[in-house]
C-alpha cells in the first residue's frame, strides 16, 4: 500500500484517526502532546518513530503501555538521529532485496528535545544530516532539560531562569544566547529545514508535510511550551506559544533548498513584555533587563527582514 | 493496582521489554481539578480543541446535531474524561467559548 | 570483479581480512562503522567489497563509534542482517549502546581486534578493552588464528540470531598480532557459508506496531535482566551445537576450550587469543625436562564454559590464569583469574599472572619462565595470593 503524504490545505485535510494516543504520562499542557499527535496524523500509520530520551520519551512507553500506534523506537539520549540512519539504511537495503515491498513508502521520523539535539545528540544529528538519509528529525524545544528538573541547555533563552542557570544575587539567569540550530542545519544544505510552532496548526503540519515528502534530510525545528518549567498554567502553552509568534521571540520560517520563507508574517509586533509576563522563569526580570530582550529581538527582526528582501516581520505596535 | 507477586514472570513476558499498543493505560482522570464542558449549541466546529488537545481525549464523531436555531453540523465532539487531564487549552483556545471548566469538585 | 566463492579455497589472509571474507559471504544488509587502529582494514575490506558490487549492503560513514554501534542496532531493529567492528578507544566509545544492544535482544555482530586503553595512548595490543565488555550482556569470542576468526564469524551470526539466543555477539582476537598478521585460511563456498548460517532474523518491526525500549519500572525491570541470565544459558548450549554442526559440514572443530597435553598434567596453564601457539611450544619445553604441564585455551569467553573448564581441571593442582588486562586495586589483578576464582568450584590453586600489558612482547621463551617460576613456588605459602606482573621493569620474577 503507497501512502503519499498530502500537504493539508486546511485543518479538515488531517486524518481523524490518531497515531499518538491519550493515556500518556506527560504534564497537563504538555504541548508536545499536541506536535507528535499532529505530526503523525500527518505521517500517517507508515511511519516509524525513533524517539531520543527525553521527556516524551519516558511519558509515552512505561512498559506494558505504549502511546504510539507506530513502530517507536527509543535507544538512548545522544544517538536519535544516528539510529534513525540506521533504520533507513535497512529500510533502503531490504527494499532492495525484495524484503520490503519497494512501493511501500515508509516515513522515517526522529525525534528529540533541544538538549537530545542541540546538545548531546548534535554530533550524530550532523552525521545524519550529513550522510543524507531520508530521515525527518524534529526537535521539540522547550528550552531546557525538563525531564530531569529544568536545567540549562544550549537552547536555553538569554534571561531563563533554570534550576542551573538560577537567579541569585549576582546571577540573573542564563546569560548567554540561544544557539543557532537552524544555521548549523542550513550549513549541512539540506533540503528542507523549517521552523514551527504548535498554536499554528496548519503552517505546522504543511511543514511536517513538506518535508516528509523530501527525498532527503529535513529538520524541523518545534518550540515547544513548557507548563512546568516555564512556569505557566497550564492552559497557557498555546497562547504562549502564539505570544512567542506575535512578539518575533519565534519566527516560523522555512529554508525550500536553501531559499527562506517567513511563513507567519507578523505586520505589527507585540512587546516582548506580552510574552514574558506570563511566565515564571522571566519573573525576576527587571524593566531594563526587558528592553535589553526587546532590543536583541528588534535586532534579530532586521537581520531577518533583511535576508527574506522585505518587512515580512513589522514594528512593535 | 496488582501487587507484584501477580505480574507476568519473566518467561511470559516479551523479550527486551519490547510493548504492544493494545493494552490500556491508567485513566488519568485523577489529575484533573477541573473538567472541560461542551457546549454543542454553541460549538462552531472549528476542529481546534480536537487538534490542540495533548491528550487526544477530544473525541470527533459523525454524529450529527442540530442546534436550536436549526444549524446542522455533521460532527460532533464530546471528551474522554478517561484521558482528559484537565490542562484547559480546549477552554482556553476556543474561539466562541463554548468549553467550559468545571470543578471537579 | 565479483568474487563469489563457487568452492572451498585457500587464500593468504589476517584475521581481520578473514573476519571480512566471513561477512562478505554472510549476505550482511547493513554495515556501519568508524576507523580505528588496529581494527579498520576490516572495513576498508568491506567498502570494498560493496564499492564492487560484491556485497549488497548498506555501508553508513558514521561520525563516531557511538553512531556506529547506534546505526546497526536502528537497522537490526528494522530486521537487517547487521556488522561492525572496532577497538579500544572505540569500543569504551560504544559501551552505553552495548548494554542497549543486549537489553533489546539484538543479534548484531562486531569484530573486536583487542587493544590497550589509553591513557599513556597505545595503539599495541592487550586486553583491556574487551575486558571492560565482559559485563554488557554481549556473547564474546576469543579466538586464536585467521582461520578460526573467519569459521567463529560465520557461526556467531547462528548463535546470534537463534531464537533462543538473540544476543549481539563479539569476534575478538589479538589487534595486530594477528589482525595484521597473515596466515593461510581456508574460505568455504559463500552457498556453504549462508547455508550454515541462514538468515532468520526479521527484525521488531514486521510484527506490527511496536515500541521498542520502552521504559520498565522496578515491578518489570528485574525479569527483562533475568531473560539475558537465561539467553546467556542458551547460548552456551547452541553454542557447542553450533560448533558440532560445523565440524560436520566444514570439518573444523575449534571447541569453546581448546587443551594441550592436559591428560596427565598437574599444572596448567589458561590463556585466551594468539598466545595460545607459544604456550604449546613452551609446554613441550617443559614436558621435555620432565615437567607434567598442559594448556587450556579459552575461546568462548560469555557465557563462559566454566562446566567444561571444571571437568578439566579435576584432579589438577594448580591452574596459572594469564591475562593481558589488569582490574586494579585487586590483590589478584587479573579479570579472567578473578572469574575463574569464583565460578570454579574445584580444590586447584589459581595463580593470576598479568603480561603482555600493551604488546609487551611474551615469547615461548617467557611462558616457560612463568612455568618455572610457578613449579618452584607452588608450594611456598601465600604464593597464589598475588599477581605476578610478569615482564614489567622493577618487579622480579623470584620476588
Amino acid at each position: 500500500m503507497t501512502v503519499n503524504i498530502r500537504i493539508p490545505r486546511t485543518v479538515w485535510d488531517l486524518p481523524r484517526e490518531d497515531y499518538f494516543v491519550g493515556g500518556h504520562n506527560l504534564c497537563a499542557g504538555c504541548t508536545a502532546g499536541t506536535i507528535v499527535r499532529n505530526l503523525l496524523k500527518v505521517a500517517g500509520p507508515n511511519t516509524i518513530v525513533v524517539n531520543a530520551t527525553g521527556c516524551l520519551e519516558v511519558s509515552t512507553s512505561l512498559f506494558p503501555f505504549t502511546s504510539w500506534k507506530v513502530p517507536w523506537i527509543h535507544i538512548a539520549f545522544e544517538n536519535a538521529a544516528a539510529v534513525a540512519s540506521g533504520v533507513e539504511a535497512a529500510i533502503k537495503v531490504l527494499k532492495e532485496k525484495g524484503k520490503i515491498d519497494p512501493n511501500k513508502k515508509i516515513n522515517i521520523i526522529a525525534i528529540g528535545g533541544d538538549g537530545g539535539t542541540f546538545d548531546i545528540g548534535l554530533q550524530a544529528l550532523s552525521g545524519m544530516l550529513e550522510r543524507g538519509h531520508n530521515v525527518l528529525y524534529v526537535v521539540y524545544d522547550n528550552e531546557a532539560y525538563m525531564n530531569t528538573g529544568i536545567q540549562r541547555s544550549g537552547a536555553t533563552p538569554y534571561k531563563a531562569w533554570t534550576t542551573t542557570t538560577p537567579v541569585g544575587t549576582i546571577m540573573r539567569g542564563e546569560w548567554r544566547d540561544k544557539k543557532d540550530i537552524i544555521g548549523i542545519a542550513l550549513a549541512h544544505k539540506v533540503p528542507y529545514i523549517a521552523t514551527a510552532n504548535p498554536a499554528f496548526l496548519l503552517d505546522m503540519d504543511k511543514k511536517f508535510a513538506k518535508a516528509l515528502q523530501i527525498d532527503g534530510p529535513s529538520l524541523i525545528h518545534v518550540l515547544m511550551a513548557c507548563t512546568t518549567g516555564w512556569r505557566f498554567d497550564p492552559k497557557l502553552g498555546i497562547k504562549i506559544s502564539k505570544l512567542a509568534v506575535e512578539t518575533a521571540v519565534w519566527v516560523n520560517l522555512e529554508y525550500n533548498y536553501g531559499k527562506l520563507e517567513v511563513t507567519t508574517p507578523v505586520p505589527k509586533r507585540k512587546h516582548v513584555r506580552e510574552y514574558l509576563k506570563l511566565q515564571g522563569r522571566y519573573s525576576h526580570l527587571t524593566e531594563e533587563e526587558i528592553n535589553d530582550i526587546q532590543e536583541r529581538i528588534n535586532r534579530k527582526v532586521e537581520e531577518i527582514n533583511r535576508a527574506v528582501g522585505k518587512e515580512v516581520i513589522g514594528p512593535l505596535a | 493496582m496488582k501487587s507484584r507477586e501477580s505480574l507476568p514472570s519473566w518467561y511470559e513476558l516479551p523479550i527486551g521489554g519490547i510493548s504492544r499498543p493494545n493494552i490500556t493505560p491508567e485513566s488519568k482522570a485523577g489529575w484533573r481539578f477541573e473538567k472541560p464542558v461542551i457546549d454543542n449549541e454553541k460549538c462552531i466546529r472549528c476542529r481546534l480543541c480536537f487538534l490542540y488537545c495533548p491528550d487526544a481525549a477530544i473525541v470527533e464523531s459523525d454524529e450529527k446535531y442540530t442546534t436550536k436555531t436549526g444549524k446542522t453540523y455533521n460532527v460532533s465532539y464530546k471528551i474522554n474524561y478517561y484521558f482528559c487531564k484537565g490542562c484547559g487549552i480546549c477552554a482556553e483556545e476556543c474561539p466562541v467559548k463554548a468549553i467550559t471548566m468545571v470543578p471537579e469538585v | 570483479m565479483t568474487q563469489v566463492y563457487k568452492s572451498k579455497s585457500l587464500a593468504t589472509l589476517s584475521s581481520n581480512k578473514a573476519v571480512a571474507k566471513a561477512v562478505g559471504q554472510l549476505d550482511v544488509d547493513v554495515i556501519a562503522a568508524y576507523p580505528i587502529t588496529p581494527q579498520t582494514t576490516i572495513v576498508e575490506e568491506l567498502a570494498q567489497m560493496v564499492a564492487n558490487g560484491e556485497v549488497k549492503a548498506q555501508y553508513i560513514h558514521v561520525e563516531s563509534e557511538h553512531s556506529a554501534l547506534s546505526a546497526v542496532v536502528g537497522a537490526s531493529i528494522a530486521g537487517a542482517r547487521t556488522f561492525t567492528a572496532t577497538s579500544s578507544q572505540g569500543l569504551e566509545l560504544m559501551h552505553e549502546i552495548l548494554h542497549i544492544t543486549s537489553g533489546l535482544r539484538l543479534p548484531v555482530v562486531m569484530a573486536v581486534p583487542t587493544r590497550a586503553l589509553s591513557a599513556p595512548i597505545s595503539i599495541w595490543n592487550d586486553h583491556s578493552d574487551i575486558m571492560n565488555a565482559r559485563d554488557t550482556g554481549w556473547i564474546i569470542y576469543f579466538v586464536s588464528s585467521a582461520q578460526e576468526a573467519y569459521d567463529t564469524v560465520i557461526q556467531a551470526y547462528r548463535l546470534a540470531e537463534d531464537r533462543e539466543v538473540l544476543l549481539p555477539t563479539i569476534v575478538s582476537y589479538d589487534g595486530f598480532l594477528m589482525s595484521h598478521t597473515y596466515e593461510p585460511v581456508v574460505i568455504e563456498s559463500s552457498e556453504d557459508v549462508i547455508e550454515f548460517s541462514p538468515k532468520t532474523w526479521k527484525g521488531y518491526i514486521e510484527e506490527g506496531a511496536v515500541a521498542i525500549g520502552t521504559l520498565a519500572s522496578p515491578d518489570y525491570y528485574y525479569e527483562f535482566k533475568y531473560q539475558q541470565v537465561e539467553a546467556m544459558k542458551n547460548a552456551l548450549r547452541k553454542a557447542e551445537i553450533i560448533d558440532r554442526d560445523f565440524y560436520k559440514k566444514f570439518g573444523r572443530k575449534n571447541g569453546l576450550v581448546e587443551t594441550y597435553r592436559t591428560e596427565d598434567s598437574e599444572i596448567d596453564l589458561l590463556v585466551t587469543g594468539s598466545i595460545w601457539s607459544s604456550l604449546k611450544l613452551a609446554i613441550d619445553k617443559a614436558r621435555s625436562n620432565g615437567l607434567r604441564i598442559g594448556g587450556l585455551r579459552l575461546r568462548l569467553y560469555r557465557p563462559l564454559p566454566i562446566d567444561e573448564i571444571e571437568k578439566i581441571l579435576a584432579g589438577k593442582e594448580v591452574l596459572v590464569v594469564i591475562d593481558k588486562a589488569i582490574s586494579y586495586g585487586l590483590r589478584v589483578a587479573g579479570p579472567l583469574a578473578n572469574e575463574i576464582y569464583t565460578n570454579l568450584q574445584s580444590p586447584v590453586k589459581i595463580k593470576s599472572v598479568v603480561a603482555g600489558i600493551g604488546q609487551r612482547t611474551i615469547t615461548n621463551e617467557d611462558l616457560y619462565k612463568v612455568i618455572l617460576h610457578v613449579y618452584k613456588n607452588k608450594d611456598s605459602p601465600g604464593f597464589t595470593k598475588h599477581t605476578l606482573f610478569y615482564g614489567v621493569r622493577g618487579v622480579e620474577l623470584d620476588s
